[in-house]
């Protein structure tokens, strides 16, 4: 199977306190190197809470934040200028917040028009057929092309959202939290048609999410990403089941889940990004944690089959 | 555009202000044909001739020129001055915070300070040495005044600016393929022209003012070339001999300056859309109540709230957001209030206590009895001695419920002491008490932390500490884990149903989805578009629905465990309030939906389990 993306050792370290002449007063490590591989045609989901660098993660894959190190391959061919509209072509974003993403100035069709004109050439009648096309793509009628982004509804923007970031015709889609602003009744809608349009133009997703029953629900794969490092990958029906990493029993314990009663209610917070603990970032609220686990940082490893995590005393199952 | 102009002479005095600076625009422009004297022609046989003599309307001045010819051209030049210094530093300054602003940076760091060390000089002071520089002349009197003026542009812009170029947006854009160069004009610039218009049109008044003033000191306009400030300069010596020259003038400057800014500020409202959507409007104390009956009292639960109708009228329309809306909420009692953006749950929940911004807000009918005392139109004062003290709110975000410049001590011992006259030692004791009751970690060392310095749990437990502040019987808890991640939103929710069963605390729990609500209510009811459609116990509501749209609800949110599946989603969208349909709102998008869905009015039948329905689930 051949491998849509992939990235090595990507990282990003943000400056704090930057001053006018000399070195910033503080780093923040967002992501530590992360190490991923995308098949095909698969569903990636990145679950993690706020903080823990999955924007971040997001915006270096579609080159809108320079890594500080690493590498990122698409298809093969490494990506390693910062250049959106380089990067345009072959992978696109879908943002969190649909209405935020359209400019309030320009009408629908001004929108769509934008990525198809300068990253594909088209112009006049075919421009025209493109646009007709993708809206229909994304079940709008095409006598909404004319409107302003503020005439839509939180679903139908981000309906509008997806058609612009299929305009690009690129091979994989980043979706950030892309139904967190939506009500519940209109998520399952963009949900199912999110996973339509990757059957027909044979896409691949990154999913990003926060709430794990809907990255369950759509996922081929899951990782889960804790203070900027992946803890633990593997298959969607395996991680949340069956978890190898305390944090991820943690976040799945969390879960809220009709009928069980409340719990998991470990106290702990994340530890502060300006002085990280040496070892595992998760030791602290960890009951597993010995200490191998806060001197060491654990590497990522294979603990059966396909699942891996990044754990000194990982749960058997 | 028509929108623009209503809203425009909605407002009178900028009506005014538009007829004045119109006529004198009009007569400026109309000058050059008008039958006047030729302005610099002396006369001095006919020196400081009063008004109304003959030949010379409103007099001449100590050459023995026409005043009121001199008044027009000179009002001409004054305006062109005028609206060309407003419109020079308006672009450049426009320019400038646009690049600062978008580039961040370096770029925003040097471009600012620049800008900052030009604010630092007095502003005649700072004329009077470019108009030395450069030597006296009207046109230099204008750059001195434009690039005076530059930095207020700039810093307005720029500030703009940066909250547009971190909008999503420009990240879409930089995705589609474009520029820097193509962003900024395209995307950047639409947006802020409206705050360009906003500043120069508050402005023009002052550069007008500031341009007569370099002339009144013989720096702009040189003789015999008439503008207002030059005109003044020269009658200054016959202030007390011949007072109308210095008058009419004066005059002139002060109608344009006054009509100016009268139409500026007009514009400024009309254009801004904070102010459009009424955030200059007070909300009142209370929510207005304008109800006809009041319905008989039935329930004898702790809070019952019976035939509730809040609705918001703006303009001609009216949006019917609670439509008798009934709920009983028993002591020690947990009742979940589930419903989509748009159903009316937010609003039901703010009209207990009267707190729905009014205008445009109204309660127009029903009843809201705390222990049998109806809070509806009841006087402020009852309101606010119940406010926290009997109920309390927990909102969706502490951040915003915080305030941020004041420790959290401070505004729990403030909300502690509202309602109860203890000292202030009381108060503290008993503020690091309520945060080791919400179970914050070192309680009293963190009474001194500002809301920013805490993180979204913690900011939310304090949120709960200050609705605990003054043992209330209820809280309204509306979406209270929304911002909050999965770890943490469990942690709240063990803390809150602890706290609800050892302070035998009943609570109103406001959520859009069933996940959260079948943990922790006993009993549930479900809005869609400002009416209740189903309630009931929550385990036999979660078992067997009997609403379609209940059931719908249900399933299309996934749950944890499920594996991978195609969801079922409710096709359609919530409907507006403002144009409900006849009979049940959820017809249009419910696939056992009969004609006579679409008909009449659909009772909520049924005691302990109700039902809004004709053909509910499981019925056959």
């Amino acid at each position: 199977m051949t491998l849509a993306l992939k990235t090595m050792d990507l990282a990003k370290t943000f400056d704090i306190g930057q001053r006018l002449i000399g070195p910033p007063r503080a780093q923040v490590h967002a992501v530590h190197p992360v190490s991923l591989e995308v098949r095909q045609g698969e569903t990636l989901g990145i679950v993690g809470e706020s903080g823990c660098g999955k924007s971040t993660l997001a915006r270096m894959l579609v080159g809108l934040t320079p890594p500080t190190s690493g590498s990122i391959e698409i298809e093969g061919r490494a990506l390693d200028r910062a250049d959106p509209a380089a990067f345009g072509r072959l992978i696109q974003y879908v943002f969190q917040d649909p209405v935020s993403s359209l400019n309030p100035r320009k009408t629908i069709r001004q929108i769509l028009e934008v990525p198809l004109r300068l990253l594909h050439g088209l112009r006049g009648a075919a421009l025209d057929a493109r646009i007709e096309e993708l809206f229909d793509a994304v079940n709008l009628r095409p006598e909404f092309l004319d409107r302003y982004p503020h005439e839509f509804s939180g679903g139908q923007a981000q309906r509008i959202g997806i058609a612009r970031a299929l305009a690009a015709s690129p091979r994989i889609l980043i979706l950030d939290e892309p139904v967190s602003a939506l009500d519940v009744s209109v998520q399952a809608q963009v949900l199912n048609l999110l996973a339509d349009l990757k059957a027909e133009f044979n896409l691949t997703y990154l999913f990003i999410s926060h709430d794990l029953a809907v990255v369950e629900a759509v996922s081929d794969r899951i990782a889960v990403l804790y203070f900027g490092s992946v803890v633990e990958t593997g298959p969607a029906e395996k991680v949340f089941a069956a978890p190898r990493h305390p944090y991820t029993k943690l976040l799945a314990d969390s879960a809220p889940v009709v009928g069980r009663p409340l719990g998991g209610a470990q106290s702990g917070e994340l530890p502060d990004p300006l002085n990280p603990p040496p070892g595992c970032a998760f030791a602290g609220r960890c009951p597993r944690a010995s200490d191998l686990c806060r001197a060491e940082v654990p590497l990522l490893r294979a603990i059966e089959g396909d699942q891996f995590a990044a754990c000194h005393h990982p749960r058997e199952c | 555009m028509s929108l623009f102009l209503r809203l425009l002479f909605r407002n009178k005095l900028a009506g005014l202000g538009a007829v004045v600076l119109g006529v004198i625009v009009l007569l400026a422009l109309l000058t050059p044909i008008l039958p006047l004297h030729p302005p610099n022609a002396t006369n001095t046989a006919s020196r400081f001739l009063r008004p109304l003599s003959e030949g010379h309307l409103l007099g001449t001045d100590h050459l023995g020129r026409d005043l009121l010819s001199r008044l027009l051209w000179g009002t001409r030049l004054s305006l062109a001055v005028g609206f060309a210094a407003a419109l020079v530093a308006g672009l450049v300054g426009a320019a400038i915070g646009v690049m600062a602003g978008y580039f961040g940076g370096r770029t925003d760091n040097v471009t600012m300070r620049g800008v900052d060390m030009l604010m630092a000089f007095p502003y005649i002071l700072l004329a009077l040495a470019i108009v030395a520089v450069l030597g006296p002349g009207l046109l230099n009197a204008l750059i001195a005044v434009a690039v005076v003026n530059i930095p207020f542009f700039a810093r307005n812009i720029r500030g703009v600016t940066v909250g547009i170029a971190h909008r999503e947006f420009i990240d879409a854009a930089k995705l589609a393929g474009m520029g820097h160069t193509r962003i900024l004009l395209t995307e950047v610039v639409p947006n802020i022209v409206p705050v360009v218009v906003i500043a120069m049109s508050t402005t023009i008044g002052w550069m007008i003012l500031e341009t007569a003033g370099l002339s009144f000191l013989g720096l702009g306009s040189q003789p015999p070339q008439a503008d207002l400030g030059s005109m003044l300069g020269e009658a200054r010596s016959a202030l007390i001999t011949a007072p109308h020259t210095s008058i009419v003038p004066g005059v002139m400057i002060l109608l344009i300056v006054m009509s100016v800014n009268l139409l500026g500020d007009g514009i400024r409202d009309a254009l801004d859309p904070r102010l459009r959507s009424g955030a200059l409007a007070r909300p009142m104390a209370t929510t207005r109540v304008e109800r006809a009956q009041t319905p008989a009292p039935k329930g004898e639960g702790l809070l019952s709230i019976d035939e509730l109708e809040t609705q918001f009228h703006v303009g001609p329309r009216v949006y019917k957001a609670v439509n008798k809306v009934s709920l009983e909420l028993r002591p020690g009692e947990c009742l979940g209030l589930i419903g989509e953006s748009g159903s009316g749950k937010s609003v039901t929940a703010l009209s207990v206590m009267g707190l729905v911004a009014s205008p445009p807000g109204v309660i127009t009918g029903g009843a809201v009895r705390l222990e049998g005392q109806d809070l509806i139109g009841a006087p402020y004062e009852v309101l606010r001695s119940l406010r926290g003290r009997k109920v309390a709110y927990i909102f969706q975000d502490p951040l915003a419920t915080l305030h941020p410049l004041y420790r959290i001590g401070d505004q729990l011992t403030e909300a502690i002491r509202v309602h109860e006259p203890v000292s202030h030692a009381e108060a503290h004791r008993r503020a690091v008490r309520l945060l080791e009751d919400v179970r914050i970690p070192n309680a009293a060392a963190r009474i001194n932390a500002f809301p920013h310095e805490l993180s979204g749990g913690m900011r939310q437990r304090v949120g709960i500490a200050m609705a605990l502040a003054n043992d209330p019987d209820i809280i309204i808890a509306d979406e209270p884990t929304t911002a909050l991640d999965v770890t943490v939103q469990a942690q709240i929710l063990a803390l809150l149903d602890d706290l609800r069963r050892s302070r035998s605390l009943a609570i109103l729990f406001i959520m859009h989805d069933f996940g959260v609500v079948g943990q922790l209510c006993d009993r549930v009811a479900v809005m869609y578009g400002g009416r209740i459609v189903e309630a009931g116990p929550t385990a036999e509501v979660l078992a067997a629905p009997a609403h379609p749209y209940t059931k719908r609800l249900i399933s299309c949110v996934p749950e944890l465990g499920g594996g991978r599946r195609v969801l079922a989603a409710i096709p359609g969208l919530p409907p507006a309030v403002d144009r409900l349909p006849d009979g049940c709102a959820f017809a249009p998008r419910c696939d056992k939906a009969q004609p006579d869905c679409r008909r009449g009015e659909i009772e909520l039948e049924g005691r302990a389990r109700k039902v809004r329905c004709l053909y509910p689930e499981g019925a056959s």
